[in-house]
């Protein structure tokens, strides 16, 4: 194969690998928004993946597996709702012990299907535009759920900065005293956000083994951190579809370069091509919140007035704070 | 609409806020609320909008008894609320709080929400980009645009708590024509303040509330003194400006600039006195807060220096001004000044300074007990700050200022206080000044700045007035500086 292909298939399969985690993410981005941080991602991504596959064996039916998946997502997020928002415990204590929990019951409970050879997503061309150039063999030679990913992002952004709906989602994060006088019913609300971010994560564990990391192996099957990455990138992302993810893609970029690079560069232990995405994922970071340095906002005053304020709007675009009432109960006295 | 309130009863552990309430307003009424800080005026009004429910009693509108499960039912049924305390999302944009909570279609027009926005402000003559960040505005700002929010709402009955705690004297004024306005198409305004001559001016009848019982009412014409027999039910002593000794300079400004996201302070130079007290003019967002916010070393100056009784703290952050005997006293006080989960007692164990590891509970309760005496907070050194009501706030505030103080920053010092506690304040404050400290304070009320200040700064977009003789200086003169008039004159002068 000529290097142009072989780039674009390795950029096909960087966006194929990276969707679970876009799907995940931003899953996880929309229930903090609501001002719920569900913490459990690692753990219900494991399980999800055990339950989809397992159900795709059963069944045969892969829609079968991305369903049972979703549901086994949505019960693990219906429990942080129910003990943060009911019963008023701490949301981060409830999910990390979830997180914990669920990757081992998966283990435990996914015994009896490891290894067993099961169905997986066919790749399904988009006729037509698989014969653009360049995008082409790179975006519509994906299997169905990686196109959802894509669609995700945009539906996603939409729903969160241009529908009714989303300026409440926005708000419930923000301050859900005032999106309560605002007319909304902020509980309910929260534990639909929450169902609703839970399924999508739980799309994801069946997206790793029924199509990018495909089958069940119990320990082995590499999906243990992926969940925590995922988190990760939610935050990196400022809690923003389209910033989660380029992170997404990033990271999916960056282990594929390591895995690429790796023969070229003997002298580097293979472990730091690994991990060197994440050091690169802080840097990111770093620059894109660099607006709200004090050394910023000096330099930028040696600048004319017009240029320094639209240059201000410009960085205080880019920088993203948590929603401000994440993780906190809303009592109406 | 006509409102009326039975019996309302409203309890919050043994607290009684509202204590078998029953008030009838008519509708095309302007109805004013009196009372001092924590008479249950709030929560009377929170009831009324559905924010909170009662424990008992009923609320009838047109003479139906209705039942707000939700402020979002109150708004359906043509009530809206101005919480006191902005409720409003300080990360979105100016006009995405806007459109929240209206029913905007599916995908709202940005387009059509911001001209009607544009026409509202521009009916009321407030000033506010749409395209600002809400947390670059001042409480005063969110305080319009919410009242903008409700006008739009069309709703017929509108509370507003007290509303003119941020806005200019002409502002005041446009906002009263409006209130008029919409008496006279019908609608019923319930007006909460504490300033007697707004409520006097303004009000059809008024209320007088006091620990969460009626304590009386009257029409036209008004007797401020029996007004204020019935809010305080006893006399008070009304501070008296003594003339300042000005001692050595405290604070020294040269060529002093800074700028945030909105505006830059043109180069100032300023000397401040031991015992003397300044006040700073201005229209919201003219300066004055950023000069309070520099002074402070809450902002970094982009040019010039601050000096502190000799010393150069030009550019050192809060706690080092702080060990150097300047303090800051912010308006949100609940954002910025207290932590709102905390006691009183917790509160004084964290200004003092770090001495011991093992915090001394008895000895932290007895230094609450004598702060409550002293300042006459109505709460225990147990009870958590957000529970207090505005004025006990501004009061704890002020009782964690520990001498010896240098320079006391000081923003709207009695915003949403009562008489008597403003009183308070400003008695405190003195005391300050007579212990050698130096007072720069900004506020929106004009009388206030008139009343307490020996030397008066003017603010326009930025630009400062040389400093003004208070008794030479007439309101009239102040409000045209401060609308931007005469302005070439007084560079030049
Ligand atoms: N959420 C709450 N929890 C406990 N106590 C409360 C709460 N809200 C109000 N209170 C208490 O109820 C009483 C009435 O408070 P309210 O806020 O209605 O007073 P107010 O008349 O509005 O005073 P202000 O002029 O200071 O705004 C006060 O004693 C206050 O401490
Ligand atoms: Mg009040």
């Amino acid at each position: 194969m000529d290097w142009p292909t072989i780039l674009l298939t390795g950029l096909a399969g960087v966006l194929a690998t990276a969707g679970p985690l876009v799907v995940a993410a931003i899953g996880e981005a929309i229930s903090e928004r609501a001002g719920v941080v569900n913490l459990s991602l690692n753990g219900t991504l494991i399980l999800s993946a055990m339950a989809g596959f397992a159900a795709a064996v059963a069944t045969g039916s892969l829609a079968a597996g991305f369903l049972c998946g979703a549901a086994v997502g949505a019960a693990a997020a219906l429990l942080v709702a129910f003990a943060g928002i009911t019963l008023r415990q701490s949301q981060v204590a409830v999910g990390f012990v979830l997180a914990l929990t669920l990757r081992d019951l998966a283990y435990f409970l996914g015994a009896p299907v490891m290894g067993a050879a099961g169905p997986r997503l066919d790749i399904l061309p988009v006729p037509l535009l698989e014969r653009l150039p360049v995008v082409g063999p790179m975006l519509f030679r994906q299997d169905v759920m990686t196109y959802a990913s894509f669609l995700l992002i945009a539906a996603a952004w939409v729903w969160i900065y241009r529908t009714r709906p989303g300026l409440t989602l926005r708000g419930l994060g923000e301050q859900p005293a005032a999106a309560f006088v605002r007319g909304a019913d902020v509980i309910r609300l929260r534990y639909l956000y929450t169902v609703a971010g839970g399924a999508l994560v739980g799309l994801a564990g069946p997206m790793y083994s029924l199509s990018v990391k495909a089958g069940w192996k119990g320990t082995i099957s590499g999906l243990d951190g992926l969940g925590w990455i995922a988190l990760a990138l939610t935050i990196f992302g400022g809690w923003h579809p389209l910033r989660i993810a380029a992170g997404a893609y990033l990271f999916a970029f960056l282990q594929w370069l390591g895995v690429v690079l790796q023969p070229f560069l003997p002298g580097i232990p293979s472990q730091v091509l690994q991990v060197a995405p994440f050091p690169f994922m802080i840097l990111t970071l770093v620059l894109v919140n660099v607006g709200q340095a004090e050394w910023t906002s000096r330099l930028l005053a040696l600048l004319p007035e017009g240029g320094r304020r639209r240059l201000a709007g410009l960085l205080r675009l880019l920088r993203a704070s948590p929603p401000a009432a994440l993780g906190q109960t809303f009592k109406r006295e | 609409m006509d409102i009326t309130l039975q019996d309302i009863r409203k309890t919050f552990g043994r607290v009684i806020a509202c204590d078998r309430v029953t008030l009838a307003v008519p509708g095309g009424t302007i109805q004013g609320l009196l009372g001092e800080n924590g008479a249950g005026k709030s929560t009377l009004m929170k009831i009324l909008s559905g924010f909170l429910r009662p424990d008992s009693g009923e609320i009838r509108l047109d003479g139906t008894p209705v039942i707000f499960r939700h402020p979002a039912d109150a708004v359906r049924t043509g009530v809206g609320m101005l919480h006191q305390d902005p409720l409003d999302y300080p990360t979105l944009t100016v006009l995405e709080n806007f459109m929240s909570g209206r029913p905007e279609r599916f995908f709202p027009s940005r387009s059509a929400a911001t001209r009607r926005l544009r026409e509202l402000a521009g009916t009321f003559g407030f000033a506010i980009d749409p395209r600002a960040c809400l947390d670059t505005l001042t409480v005063g700002e969110r305080q319009q645009l919410e009242i903008l929010r409700l006008l739009s709402l069309d709703v017929r009955v509108l509370i507003l708590d007290e509303p003119t705690t941020g806005i200019s004297a002409a502002q005041k004024a446009q906002l009263f024509e409006t209130l008029r306005r919409l008496a006279v198409e019908g609608r019923t305004v319930l007006f909460v303040s504490h300033k007697l001559e707004e409520v006097e001016s303004l009000c059809h009848r008024v209320a007088v509330l006091r620990s969460g019982a009626l304590a009386g009412a009257q029409v036209p014409p008004y007797t401020t003194a029996e007004l204020v027999a019935l809010m305080f039910g006893r006399p008070i002593v009304f501070p008296q400006r003594e003339p300042a000794a000005p001692g050595r300079p405290v604070l020294e400004l040269r060529a002093l600039s800074a700028m945030d996201d909105r505006l830059r302070l043109a180069p100032l130079d300023f000397d401040l006195r031991a015992g003397e007290v300044v006040g700073l003019a201005g229209l919201t967002g003219s300066g004055q807060r950023l000069l309070l916010r520099t002074c402070a070393g809450l902002v970094r100056p982009v040019a010039g220096t601050v000096r502190v009784n000799g010393r150069d703290l030009t550019g050192q952050v809060y706690p080092s001004c702080r060990r150097h005997g300047v303090v800051f006293v912010p308006t949100a006080r609940l954002e910025e000044g207290l932590i709102g989960d905390m006691n009183l007692s917790e509160h004084l164990l964290l200004v003092q300074p770090p001495r011991r590891l093992f915090i001394d509970r008895p000895r932290a309760l007895e230094a609450a007990e004598e702060r409550i005496r002293d300042f006459a907070i109505r709460g225990s050194p147990d009870s958590l700050m957000r529970e207090l009501s505005g004025g006990n706030q501004q009061r704890a505030l002020l009782s964690l200022l520990a001498p010896p103080l240098a320079l006391i920053l000081i923003e709207e010092p009695t915003r949403g206080l009562d008489l008597e506690s403003a009183a308070a304040v400003w008695t405190r404050l003195r005391a300050h000044c007579r212990a050698g400290a130096a007072i720069l304070f900004l506020s929106s009320d004009l009388d206030e700045i008139r009343a307490h200040s020996d030397r008066i700064v003017v603010f326009f977009c930025g630009r400062s007035s040389p400093p003004l003789d208070p008794s030479r200086t007439d309101r009239e003169e102040l409000g045209r500086l401060i609308g931007g008039k005469g302005w070439d004159r007084e560079a030049a002068g």
